[in-house]
């Protein structure tokens, strides 16, 4: 069978799936569409948030971030995994307990205030919109990859089945389907890491195979150290960026994780409050099979790269051009692997051409680096570049749509509630029906849709860019106001408002002056290079400096402008502790 | 002040103090072990590199596991001890 018609089998055959869980389980009142019905098992909750987390980002990008960069980018391993300690012991079980249906609607009610409850329906927005747009270029390129349909159509495809499901289904849909999304993504990441690791150390676990030797006896990672340098690229397993940036970036990962809004929605779909702290654990347990298997596979995707383009060896001659593998020609048709035969020796020289000293040592006499990877390419051509039968290729692409559609989908949900309960009901029209609103939250969802896919047909050209500001955003405005909501019963209405702000404004603005006004090239008013951030600080780790200042200004203006009232004390009050939670939510 | 807010207040302050030791763990196995005092830990050895970078990769991930089902355990533990707990 041609490994076309297998690609056509998995996906298709996942899709036939996703649609008719959607079907069985589709939801019929706002309760079920917004919080399906606060029944999902904290084990089953903790694998349909692991779907809704790990996004296109966890699954085809990050083991490339690592691979490229090495230790330094273990900033991504802790900080999208310890955002969810932070998740489950200051916020999710105390969100749960309050027992409504969005986030904005806590900020609303804690803060006794529309404008809060405004500002925070803003943020949600921003963040979660930036965040689809990332989704659905992903399900593009995918298609394009293994359809062999263009783009755009691929992206047809793929929000003509999100609409279905998630318009449909809503929370309830979308968790089951997230569930059968999550198993189809953790299969088609591990066997692939399963089969390489094997043939790389002997040892079928990546995680150990990590730190375990390849077939000379040689620790895999003392062997990648070294032929690494001697391509002129920075040793792997020492940081070679500065300490301070990987601390406040990992830092602000963590809180923004913390504060993405469609994550914490998915802790109001558990019964009880002790459910929504296991629950986090189980999110953690199922992420952490990819988390922990996403290192190895970085790193001996590198290994294995450098093994094929230097057969013999970094000190021998690099590959002739023309007898390169079946799997760089398929990439090469993307564009997203490039070869330029700079000296004319047909063959594929690939070194750090920036570091001369290296340079000079090798073989030949190389004019520049030719090969120009995409390290996005990683782990959708890792199956091929280890030789793997087609089925797994098949089952990769399967899990990399899988991927991206579950968090899609979450997002979808998140701005949809923000619309219809916080905007429509909240804000416009407070006695609209049951019936009425749970209309506008389909509407709004489709809505968005056509909003995210015109925008992947588009994608303004600041994709990458978006994440930071997602990230950023959620880190300085959503966690702090949330976390003083339920740890504090003296900040009032005006400090919350005013912290949001400050939080807000702080990190947009601090992020646009180096990448540019809404990211619009070269409007930025400062180069983007060390030495003209402010104390050191990265543009993509400034949200945890936004998340200070909005802590302090918070504080501050809440001294200076009066004291909380009785009934909103007791509402912290009652938020602490968990009896009662399954009554709560009828009110 | 009635029994009822001070039982509150007294199980508030217990949780607190579970958060403040789980989060120094947080704090020291990932910014600590796996960033800020990797050089310290250079000296133990493991497949190939050192204990700090196993902890930036695979150590940290691992602990926060922990931390979390041991912060619910205790907490629904201190939600029976006090009486909040949900039936």
């Amino acid at each position: 069978m041609s490994q076309y018609a297998l690609n056509l089998i998995f996906i298709g055959g996942s899709f036939l799936l996703y649609v008719i869980i959607a079907w069985v389980s589709r939801a019929g009142s706002t309760s079920e569409f917004y919080a399906a019905n606060r029944g999902v098992h904290p084990v089953v909750n903790g694998m349909a948030t692991a779907a809704d987390w790990m996004s296109a980002a966890s699954f085809i990008s990050m083991a490339g971030l690592i691979a490229f960069t090495g230790y330094g980018n273990s900033s991504f391993l802790m900080g999208w995994t310890g955002g969810y300690v932070l998740l489950a012991m200051l916020l999710a079980p105390y969100l749960r307990k309050f027992g409504k249906f969005t986030v904005p609607e806590f900020i609303g009610d804690r803060f006794y205030s529309r404008t809060a409850r405004l500002v925070a329906v803003f943020c949600l927005i921003v963040i979660s919109l930036t965040y689809v747009i990332g989704q659905m270029t992903g399900v593009g390129v995918a298609f394009s990859r293994f359809l062999e349909v263009d783009n755009a159509t691929g992206l047809f495809i793929g929000a003509a089945i999100v609409f279905f499901y998630a318009v449909f289904g809503g929370m309830k849909g979308i968790t089951y389907t997230q569930v059968a999304q999550y198993v189809v993504l953790i299969f088609a990441y591990t066997v692939p890491a399963i089969f390489i690791s094997l043939q790389l150390t002997g040892n079928p676990l990546p995680p150990l195979g990590l730190f375990g030797e390849v077939s000379d006896g040689t620790p895999l990672l003392v062997k990648l150290d070294q032929v690494v340098t001697d391509l002129g690229f920075a040793e792997y397993t020492s940081l070679n960026s500065s300490m301070f940036n990987m601390v406040l970036f990992t830092l602000a990962l963590m809180i923004g994780t913390a504060g993405l809004p469609h994550v914490i929605i998915r802790f109001f779909t558990v019964p009880r409050v002790r459910d929504a702290r296991y629950s986090a654990g189980w999110a953690l347990v199922f992420i952490a099979l990819l988390y922990l298997v996403a290192p190895a596979v970085g790193a001996m995707a590198r290994l294995n790269l450098i093994d094929t383009v230097y057969p013999n060896g970094t000190q021998a001659e690099a590959l002739e051009y023309e007898e390169r593998p079946q799997w760089m020609k398929n990439w090469e048709v993307t564009g997203l692997l490039k070869f330029e035969d700079k000296n004319g020796d047909g063959r594929i020289n690939y070194y750090n051409d920036a570091n001369e000293e290296a340079a000079a040592a090798l073989a030949g006499s190389p004019q520049g680096n030719e090969l120009d990877v995409n390290r996005d390419i990683l782990v959708l051509a890792n199956p091929e570049i280890a030789q793997l039968p087609s089925w797994v290729i098949a089952l990769v692409a399967a899990g990399g749509i899988a991927a991206a559609l579950s968090t899609a989908a979450g997002l979808l949900l998140a701005i949809a509630s923000a619309v219809s309960h916080d905007l429509i009901k909240g804000a416009i029209n407070p006695t609209i029906s049951e019936r009425a609103e749970l209309m506008w939250a389909r509407i709004a969802m489709a809505v968005t849709i056509g909003v995210a896919t015109y925008l992947g047909l588009n994608p303004p050209g600041f994709a990458a860019q978006t994440v930071a500001l997602a990230f950023g955003l959620a880190a300085a405005s959503i966690f702090p106001v949330l976390m003083m909501g339920i740890f504090s019963k003296t900040v009032n209405r005006t400090g919350a408002v005013a912290g949001m702000l400050a939080g807000l404004f702080f990190t947009v603005i601090y992020i646009f002056i180096y990448k540019g006004w809404f990211f619009i090239p070269d409007t930025n008013q400062l180069a983007d290079v060390p030495e003209n951030w402010f104390f050191g600080v990265a543009p993509t780790s400034v949200g945890a400096v936004g998340a200070l200042l909005n802590f302090l200004v918070a504080i501050v203006v809440s001294k200076m402008t009066g004291d909380v009232p009785a009934h909103i004390k007791e509402l912290v009050e009652s938020v602490r502790t968990p009896r009662g939670a399954s009554a709560a939510t009828d009110h | 002040m009635n029994d009822q807010s001070s039982k509150a207040d007294a199980y508030w302050a217990e949780n607190k103090r579970l958060m403040v030791i789980l989060l120094v763990i947080w704090a020291l196995v990932s910014f600590g072990f796996g960033i800020i005092l990797r050089p310290l830990l250079a000296g133990i050895e493991i497949g190939g590199t050192d204990l700090g970078f196993w902890f930036a990769q695979q150590g940290s991930i691992l602990t926060f596991i922990a931390l979390i089902f041991i912060y619910a355990w205790r907490m629904n533990a201190l939600d029976r001890k006090y009486d909040f707990d949900e039936e």
